[in-house]
């Protein structure tokens, strides 16, 4: 079978201890679940020699509470505690569905909130053996100068493939991040750059310990949607989040963040000019579904990163929008 | 009916754990809790691990391969190169056209190069990038169609014209005039793509060559016997020197039916160091050994007269084989051959060519040869019934061939319980009512098939058994069978312990099978073609048998009546006069051991030319191909949903109806056609080897290549028919490869009802079922205009 390259394994117990240890340890990488990182070991894309296991310290990190107006998320919970939490239903039943289609149980129940926060991101060219990826030849994410996505392309454009980014990004969450020199609290949308080789600004020595979304968002009409061929296991093919403040039966503001698409979750841009619309008849929903899925489609260019014919990709973009702006505002 | 050793059949007694009984697989709870001991689960002192060194292009000349610097690694113990081992082998002794190792020439991305044992994998791992191999990139042929276009590159030096590795045109009756005469026509091409088996076992080998000169090889294989012979020619190593045992199997599917570069590499690799050696592929190995589903382009025109009959069948089939034949030979014929049951044909003719590709090679996947062209008629056969205005359930009903007749082809179909199979799913599935009337989006689809249950002659010209059973009794009441046959979730071991307890009275449970050993088992030819339970049942079936008549009459002696009147019933055996006149199983075993004065064991052997049928198949050159004692037959019947705004689709329900003459357990029968359909079912949604301009496999792992979860999984009713076929052991025919055909068909045929598309392409991706109904809708708006 693949083999596990030779590893210390560097157990912390606490946050403190934890990126003292990025720190100082030069190339070392995280393992939380495991469930991205391990494979991605196997395939030989990172030349490490050090992890540093979060195990020690998910009890730090393993809740779920309210604080401060806000729905504060530990990144060691589990996506299955995430997508079965009673006050997540309640509040975020979108966020709820994203985590409950990550994979299949088993993966939901290793894999962690953090972790699907910083999956690595994913291309058919990269997620792949060393052999497999000498035989091609090497490409930007690692080793090598070619894109095999983008012919001449300069800029990695592997895949931001977590569930639960877009409808986090959608229902304006941030993430608290830590490191030696102290913590900053930054908006995911800010959280993620545009570059697949690294698509966040996590700096070296940093951990992403909590996810915070404001209860106010609560309120929000809310949709997550995923494409993909298989009913579990499956990356998105495509994916979604959909925010949609209605007042007095129009809309108010809203949000729609599409990912598995580029190296980032990106939100739909020009949305400000939907405000006003009305949305109080399933005629109105279906108009207004179908208006941002016809802007989501001239802003989205699926590529061949992800092994779902991107054409069809793009085709049917507008439709799964539309019904995810139905499931939002009419249920 | 009775065998060349004049022994006599008697009917079945019907014992609890005989034949007909549902009892547990012997190996399901040892596999459930993990206690089977699988090939990568055996491990042996100072045993090195072996990794295999491939090609990175798809085709290229080797100059040198220089192994010194991996050699030179710490913990490395040896390299292995293609010079060492350089002769050529294969399944079929007619196309030898591999080697463990490449001498000179790879053929495509993930060919085997060069092997290296060390201590652990991870060095192994780390010692193949240190040999260096000086290649000479040669241009790729990736498609038959660029294989036939371009004669002057050859793909496999084997081949005689080009690269083609084997031409078939067989033609019966008047084609041609039946076609311009006929009222009814389909005439389309329909494309199938490649898939491979995807078995949760990778392949592994363990090699331990012992004090005396004796080779062991373990594989997971399911032909024992032919790996037998295949490491005896390359290793040129007498077959007495070396013994083949295949532990338990996770899953096959025709995907280790052949000989492969691990067994011959860990095989000289234990030889030249003298230590065991273990290779196990990677789940990217296993993409590149393939052997898998052939893509095949099918130009295919089905006719029908006026009343509906199939007046002509005219099939061309080009065949992308990739690099190596393994089963291609058959392939070809396969392709034609299987297809003129369960429905008469006036008339038939097909033109089949398997072409050499630089890509993994294609080989026999459940249902080998026939699939795909089986698609294709049962598509072609509803458009032209539709043209009659013919229901799709009538029309093959109308066409039913019957029962002991000859194909148009020269096949002899003995039972067939094809029009009870229609029956059954027309009924479970509401045909009647529903077909037709379901509205947009969601049909019904209904196809037939028939399937072979084993090849009438051996893959080598021979006239020995091709299936030998050994059993043996003694005093403990404990019953050893002895037997060649590969279990690889068929459940042959299974049914074993039934025909023992149906003839000796024994309970299953007290019944050892030692299988497929070469040095204990008697030969059999392997689990392959759907020959396992027809050929080795008989085989076992003859041997208890004789035991049988060995107990009856000591019992007789005992009992104090004749031996005809001397019952057997599970673990006991009586007078039939008298029923206080009595004794346990073990009790009988001991009184035939002393009336014997010898240890108590029999052999039981099958070969087709033994049961009465006379020769098989056609008189004409390829007419044995195909031949089979006996045929399977299945009808099938699909539901589906389809979402016409995004072209998802996804098949509910599949009724399969299946004729395996008896089921011997009905249990793995049901097994046998659930698999089937999930497999079937997962070739129609979502499975397919693609690879890239380069000739490399786009995602050889279980995440980018799909197969279905449970959750895509149909719901599946499935239904056994027994015809009883009078050869058959008990009246058994195969179940493990037929119920797969129809699946694929009857899906195709369900989208059209749902949504008026006839799809003929595979798989039917949501894109091209999209496509499909925007160029339905085009079509609609030009004829409104």
């Amino acid at each position: 079978m693949l083999t596990l390259p030779m590893l210390a394994v560097h157990q912390p117990k606490s946050v403190d201890e934890a990126v003292a240890l990025l720190r100082d340890i030069p190339g070392a990488r995280l393992l939380a679940g495991g469930t991205d990182i391990v494979p991605n070991l196997k395939y030989g894309m990172y030349e490490t020699g050090n992890l540093v296991a979060l195990r020690g310290i998910s009890r730090e990190l393993r809740y779920i509470r309210e604080e401060e107006s806000e729905l504060r998320i530990g990144a060691m919970c589990s996506v299955d505690q995430l997508a079965n939490h009673a006050r997540v239903i309640e509040l975020f039943p979108s966020l709820a569905d994203a985590a409950s289609q990550i994979a299949g149980p088993q993966l939901r129940r290793m894999g962690t909130v953090g972790g699907n926060l910083c999956l690595d991101t994913r291309c058919v060219y990269i997620n792949q053996s060393h052999f497999w990826r000498s035989a091609l030849g090497y490409c930007l994410k690692k080793d090598g100068t070619v894109c095999h996505v983008v012919k001449g392309g300069q800029r990695c454009v592997a895949a931001a493939s977590n569930d639960t980014a877009p409808i986090l990004v959608a229902l304006g969450a941030m993430v608290r991040l830590v490191s030696p020199r102290g913590e900053r609290i930054i908006p995911l949308d800010d959280f993620y750059i545009a570059d697949g080789v690294k698509n966040t600004q996590l700096a070296r020595d940093e951990l992403l310990v909590e996810a915070r979304i404001p209860l106010a968002a609560a309120r929000l009409r809310q949709a997550y949607g995923k494409l993909r061929l298989r009913q579990a296991i499956d990356f998105p093919a495509l994916n979604f989040g959909v925010t949609i403040s209605v007042e007095e039966q129009k809309v108010a503001a809203l949000r729609l963040c599409v990912g598995a698409l580029a190296a980032r979750p990106a939100l739909v841009r020009h949305v400000d000019e939907l405000r006003g619309r009305p949305v109080s008849t399933p005629e109105e929903i279906r108009a207004l579904g179908q208006e941002l899925g016809l802007r989501a489609q001239r802003q989205c260019k699926p590529l061949t990163n992800i092994g779902v014919d991107p054409e069809w990709r793009r085709e049917i973009l507008p439709v799964l929008v539309r019904r995810g702006v139905e499931r939002a505002l009419l249920s | 009916m009775s065998n060349t050793n004049g022994y006599r059949w008697h009917d079945p007694i019907h014992a609890p754990g005989g034949v007909g009984a549902r009892i547990p697989k012997s190996d399901g709870a040892a596999k459930a809790d993990g206690s089977g001991i699988f090939t990568d689960d055996l491990s042996f002192p100072r045993m090195l691990h072996a990794k295999l060194l491939r090609s990175p292009h798809a085709h290229a000349r080797i100059r040198s391969i220089d192994t010194s610097k991996a050699e030179a690694l710490p913990g490395v113990i040896a390299t292995l190169i293609g010079s060492e081992m350089p002769a050529r082998y294969g399944v079929i002794p007619w196309t030898h056209d591999e080697q463990a190792l490449a001498t000179d020439h790879v053929r495509f991305v993930g060919d085997e190069v060069a092997c290296v044992a060390a201590v652990d994998e991870r060095t192994a791992e780390a010692a193949l990038r240190l040999i260096e191999v000086d290649y000479e990139v040669l241009p790729a042929l990736l498609s038959p169609q660029d294989a036939l276009a371009h004669p002057e590159i050859k793909v496999n030096e084997r081949a005689k014209v080009g690269n083609i590795t084997k031409h078939v045109s067989l033609s019966f009756g008047d084609v041609d005039g039946a076609l311009s005469a006929a009222t009814a026509r389909s005439h389309h091409t329909y494309e199938y793509a490649g898939n491979t088996h995807a078995a949760i076992e990778p392949h592994c080998a363990v090699a331990r060559a012992d004090a005396d000169g004796n080779l062991t090889v373990w594989s997971s294989t399911q032909i024992p016997h032919y790996v037998h012979r295949e490491l005896s020619r390359v290793l040129g190593l007498a077959p007495a020197r070396i013994r083949v045992i295949q532990p338990l199997l996770g899953g096959a599917f025709g995907g280790k039916s052949d000989p492969f570069s691990l067994e011959f590499c860990v095989a000289k690799l234990a030889l030249k160091t003298g230590r065991p050696v273990k290779l196990l592929f990677t789940r990217e190995e296993v993409f590149y050994s393939h052997r898998g589903r052939h893509p095949m382009t099918m130009d295919v025109q089905v006719a029908l007269d006026a009343d509906g009959r199939i007046a002509a069948v005219d099939n061309k089939i080009l065949i992308d084989g990739g690099a190596y034949a393994s089963f291609g030979l058959v392939t070809a014929y396969y392709s034609g051959q299987l297809l003129t049951g369960p429905y008469r044909f006036g008339s038939y003719r097909f033109d089949s060519t398997r072409v050499y590709t630089n890509k993994p090679p294609c080989g026999p996947k459940r249902g080998h040869g026939s699939v795909q062209p089986r698609f294709a008629f049962e598509v072609a056969l509803d458009e032209a019934a539709a043209q009659l205005e013919l229901d799709p359930i009538e029309v093959r009903r109308r066409n039913f061939i019957g029962e002991n007749v000859d194909t148009v082809n020269g096949q002899r179909i003995t039972s067939n319980g094809f029009l009870k199979c229609l029956e059954l799913v027309e009924s479970a599935s509401g045909w009647k009512e529903r077909h037709g009337r379901m509205g947009r989006g969601r049909g019904l689809g209904v196809a037939g098939s028939m399937y072979i249950s084993g090849t009438a002659y051996p893959v080598y010209p021979n006239e020995m058994p091709q299936s030998g059973v050994l059993v043996k009794l003694d005093r403990s009441g404990r019953v050893a069978i002895f037997s060649g046959a590969s279990d690889i979730g068929q459940g042959v071991n299974t049914l074993l312990c039934q025909i023992a307890s149906e003839e000796l009275g024994c309970d299953p449970r007290d019944v050892t099978v030692v299988a497929s050993d070469t040095d204990l088992t008697p030969v059999d030819l392997g689990a392959y073609s759907s020959r396992v339970t027809f050929m080795t049942g008989t085989a076992a079936r003859e041997a208890c048998g004789k035991l049988r008549t060995q107990l009856k009459l000591a019992a007789a002696d005992k009992l104090g009546c004749a031996a005809d009147q001397v019952e057997i019933e599970l673990g006991t055996i009586r007078s039939a006069a008298d029923a206080a006149k009595n004794a346990s199983f073990m009790q009988a075993c001991q009184w035939a051991e002393a009336r014997e004065g010898r240890p108590l064991a029999e052999t039981g052997g099958y070969r087709t030319k033994d049961i009465g049928e006379g020769k098989l198949g056609g008189e004409y050159r390829g007419g044995t191909i195909g031949a089979s004692p006996a045929y399977s037959f299945t009808a099938h019947i699909a539901e589906v949903e389809v979402d016409e705004e995004t072209g998802l689709w996804r098949c509910t329900n599949v009724w399969a109806a299946h004729d395996c003459g008896k089921a011997l357990n009905p249990t793995l029968v049901e097994g046998q056609i659930e698999g089937s359909v999930y497999m079937g079912v997962a070739e129609a949604q979502l499975e397919e080897m693609s690879y890239t301009a380069s000739g490399q496999h786009r995602g050889p792992s279980l995440l980018d290549y799909r197969i279905p979860t449970s959750l895509d999984t149909p719901l599946i009713g499935a239904s056994i028919v027994e015809s009883g076929d009078p050869n058959g052991p008990y009246g058994a025919k195969e179940a493990g490869e037929g119920p797969l055909h129809a699946a694929i068909p009857a899906i195709a045929n369900a989208l059209f009802d749902a949504c008026g598309i006839r799809v003929r392409e595979l798989p039917f991706t949501p894109a091209k079922v999209l496509a499909l109904i925007r160029a339905r809708d085009e079509a609609q708006r030009g004829a409104a205009c």
